[in-house]
């Protein structure tokens, strides 16, 4: 993903930058971990990957998605509907309201299949109870006729999957997949999402507000911050050297195991809506460290150490230019050397 | 599911017991028996009247009539019309009450013709013209009566512009076959559509305000992130679940198009049940009242057991115990 922008055209002419110029990549068989508090645009950029946006209000203004080199963002509508559930699965945060009350399981696994992989009704259904097996279900030739109500929210969590990862898709994307869930079913949600991304040889791209999850599965992490990627490295470097100001904030605010603490009450005030960032940047009202130039202009996501990303105007770019150096000239020339 | 249906037809029961005993007591209640009438005329001495009322029961104890009268019913013996001579009041709704079940079934046929698609059409085009006129009709629909509803469709449609019949079942006799059939549906269309109008609004609105709240839920989310074509996820996903409210509604109509009827009818000069029920009271021709009471009585609780049916097998979120 390039330079993506997805905004909000909301009432009296207010413009919400959900996303607003995000750039990110995905191995295959990688785990990309996005993470940020809520309201900060983690779930507009997983939709916007599916080009599920409601438009209007909403509307991917620029940037470019691709996906094993096809361009995502110029698919014909039907076009699109091909690629989605297909070449990429998408999972929930509500797995309570996520599947359709008034058809079974299997019903809902076998329209997947009968529509990409063209397969009759019958061998859908038998498709739908391998799956089910494979996601863990020991009675799938009872559960491919029973409805959701019928199940627990870790069972839904884990039919959506099988739904998602149904067609073999390359990217399974997750948004909050534990959130809802007992913190009992949590792990096994997450083994689970790992487990098939082996076995189906594909990619996942987790979203979360959870580090304590991050930590668990991810590979590689992002954090976003006001619609934009503030830092982002492998997982056990941002554990181990957090830079950005905000994610050393999320790092000291992991809950203790025994202490009840509301999570992120190390980092004081909100996150801003996205029709009114500050001019700077977008941390900069909550940060400690903010400095003149901070409230002035919003930083560049820079490489700061091998392959570690930071927005903040404490921390020098790799290149040797020195100094607090913020001249557009050179962040430029950093840009394009990467790209 | 099938222990669900058989409680709940067994909760049927002492409801029927209850309805019977309603209709019987209103039409106790009310003044006046079946020879109210006929006091008036003094020509019949005081002594002949006690007689016959002597002779009709009617001064027996109250739950002895009761009784007598709900063991002839349970018998189908609906007593004897006054106003008829004496015809039996069987024969007398049998004669109607077929008239009266195709206008229902016509106009049952025609409100959902009507209103799911004009629903569906108008919250896939929220706020367009079209959904605004849907509206509007929707509104006003709900807000005419029957009869003035029914006066202005013969005024326009029958005597300006001659295209529907205004009145009877048939304009002509010796008509047979499928030229009779043909007939008989236009004489069913002003009726029909005065008969539907307020339920066809209803549905509209209902269809509209649940497809447009079903488009923004979690699982139709899910419908299109699957990749299923849009005719899919509407017709599939989206209308299913809307389509619970209206089959749920579709019960209780049973009860509403009776009653309806009733001015329906009298409005086109019908010969159905309501046109019948109409005379019977200003008759006080309480057997014939008495009998048309259970038989609404009677539609209104089937329609409640039916919805309620309805409801069970198209949401299998339901609970059965
Ligand atoms: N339909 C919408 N209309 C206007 N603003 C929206 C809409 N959906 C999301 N937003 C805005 O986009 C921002 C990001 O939302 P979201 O991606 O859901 O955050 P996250 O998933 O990180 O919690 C929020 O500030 C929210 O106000
Ligand atoms: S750029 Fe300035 S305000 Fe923003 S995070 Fe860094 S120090 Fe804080
Ligand atoms: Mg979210």
């Amino acid at each position: 993903m390039k330079g993506l922008k997805t905004y909000f055209y909301m009432e009296g002419d207010r413009v919400a930058k959900a996303v607003d110029g995000v750039d990110f990549y995905i191995d295959r068989g990688e785990t990309l971990a996005l993470v940020g508090e809520s309201g900060s645009g983690k779930s507009i950029t997983s939709l916007s990957v599916m080009r599920l946006i409601p438009e209007p209000p909403g509307k991917i203004l620029e940037g470019s998605i691709k996906l094993d080199g096809k361009e995502l963002l110029s698919l014909s509508d039907g076009e699109m509907r091909k690629v989605r559930g297909n070449d990429m699965g998408m999972i929930f945060q509500e797995p309570m309201t996520s599947l359709n009350p008034v058809f079974t399981i299997g019903n809902q696994i076998a329209e997947t299949l009968i529509k990409h992989k063209k397969m009759t009704k019958k061998q859908a259904y038998k498709k739908a109870v391998e799956l089910l097996k494979i996601v863990g279900f020991a009675r799938a030739e009872d559960i491919v006729n029973e409805y959701p109500h019928q199940l627990s929210g870790g069972m839904r969590q884990r039919a959506m999957i099988a739904i998602a990862m149904s067609c073999d898709p390359k990217l399974l994307i997750a948004d909050e997949p534990t959130t809802a869930l007992d913190v009992t079913i949590q792990a096994q949600i997450l083994d689970l999402m790992i487990d098939m991304k082996e076995k189906f040889d594909s990619s996942i791209l987790l979203i979360t507000h959870d580090l304590g999850v991050v930590a668990e599965v991810a590979d590689r992490v992002m954090v976003m911050y006001g619609g934009q990627i503030v830092e982002e490295a492998r997982a056990d470097e941002l554990f181990t050297d957090p830079q950005h100001p905000y994610t050393r904030g999320l790092l000291g605010s992991i809950p203790n195991i025994d202490a009840d603490v509301e999570r992120l009450e190390s980092i004081k005030g909100q996150v801003p809506p996205a029709h009114r960032f500050p001019q700077g940047c977008r941390f900069a009202p909550r940060c400690e460290h903010a400095m003149d130039i901070c409230r002035e202009s919003n930083p560049e996501l820079l490489e700061t150490k091998s392959k570690h990303k930071v927005r903040c105007y404490l921390y020098e770019p790799l290149s040797g230019e020195g100094g607090q150096s913020h001249g557009t000239t050179s962040r430029e020339a950093i840009r394009s050397t990467k790209s | 599911m099938h222990k669900y249906i058989i409680r709940r037809v067994l909760q049927f029961i002492p409801m029927l017991f209850l309805v019977t005993v309603l209709v019987f007591g209103l039409a106790k209640a009310a003044p006046g028996d079946v020879l109210s009438g006929e006091m008036l005329d003094p020509n019949i001495p005081h002594e002949v009247l006690e007689q016959r009322r002597e002779a009709l029961g009617l001064n027996d104890p109250i739950h002895i009539q009761y009784w007598n009268w709900l063991s002839a019913v349970a018998q189908g013996d609906l007593g004897t019309s006054m106003q008829y001579a004496n015809r039996p009041v069987m024969d007398l709704i049998q004669a109607r009450v077929m008239n009266t079940v195709y206008l229902a079934i016509f106009s049952l046929v025609v409100t959902l013709a009507v209103a799911i698609p004009i629903g569906i059409y108008s919250a896939q085009r929220k706020y367009s013209l079209f959904d605004y006129g849907a509206t509007t009709f929707a509104f006003l629909g709900l807000a005419t009566p029957n009869f003035f509803a029914g006066l202005l469709a013969i005024w326009l449609l029958s005597f300006q512009f001659g295209w529907f019949p205004a009145q009877g079942t048939t304009s002509a006799v010796g008509l047979s076959g499928f030229e009779l059939f043909v007939d008989k549906l236009r004489h069913l269309v002003l009726p029909g559509f005065t008969l539907g109008l307020a339920s066809t609004a209803v549905y509209m609105r209902y269809m509209r305000t649940e497809i447009l709240e079903i488009k923004g839920s979690d699982f139709i989310r899910t419908a299109h992130a699957k990749g299923l074509t849009k005719n899919s996820v509407l017709y599939k996903h989206t209308l299913r679940n809307a389509l619970i409210p209206i089959i749920t509604l579709l019960g209780f109509e049973f009860g509403f198009l009776l009653s309806g009827a009733v001015i329906t009818e009298a409005v086109f000069n019908y010969p159905g049940i309501g046109t019948l029920f109409l005379n019977s009271i200003s008759n006080r021709d309480y057997p014939v009242i008495m009998a048309i009471n259970l038989i609404l009585a009677v539609t209104i609780l089937l329609g409640n057991l039916l919805a309620d049916i309805f409801y069970a097998v198209v949401d299998p979120r339901i609970r059965y115990d």
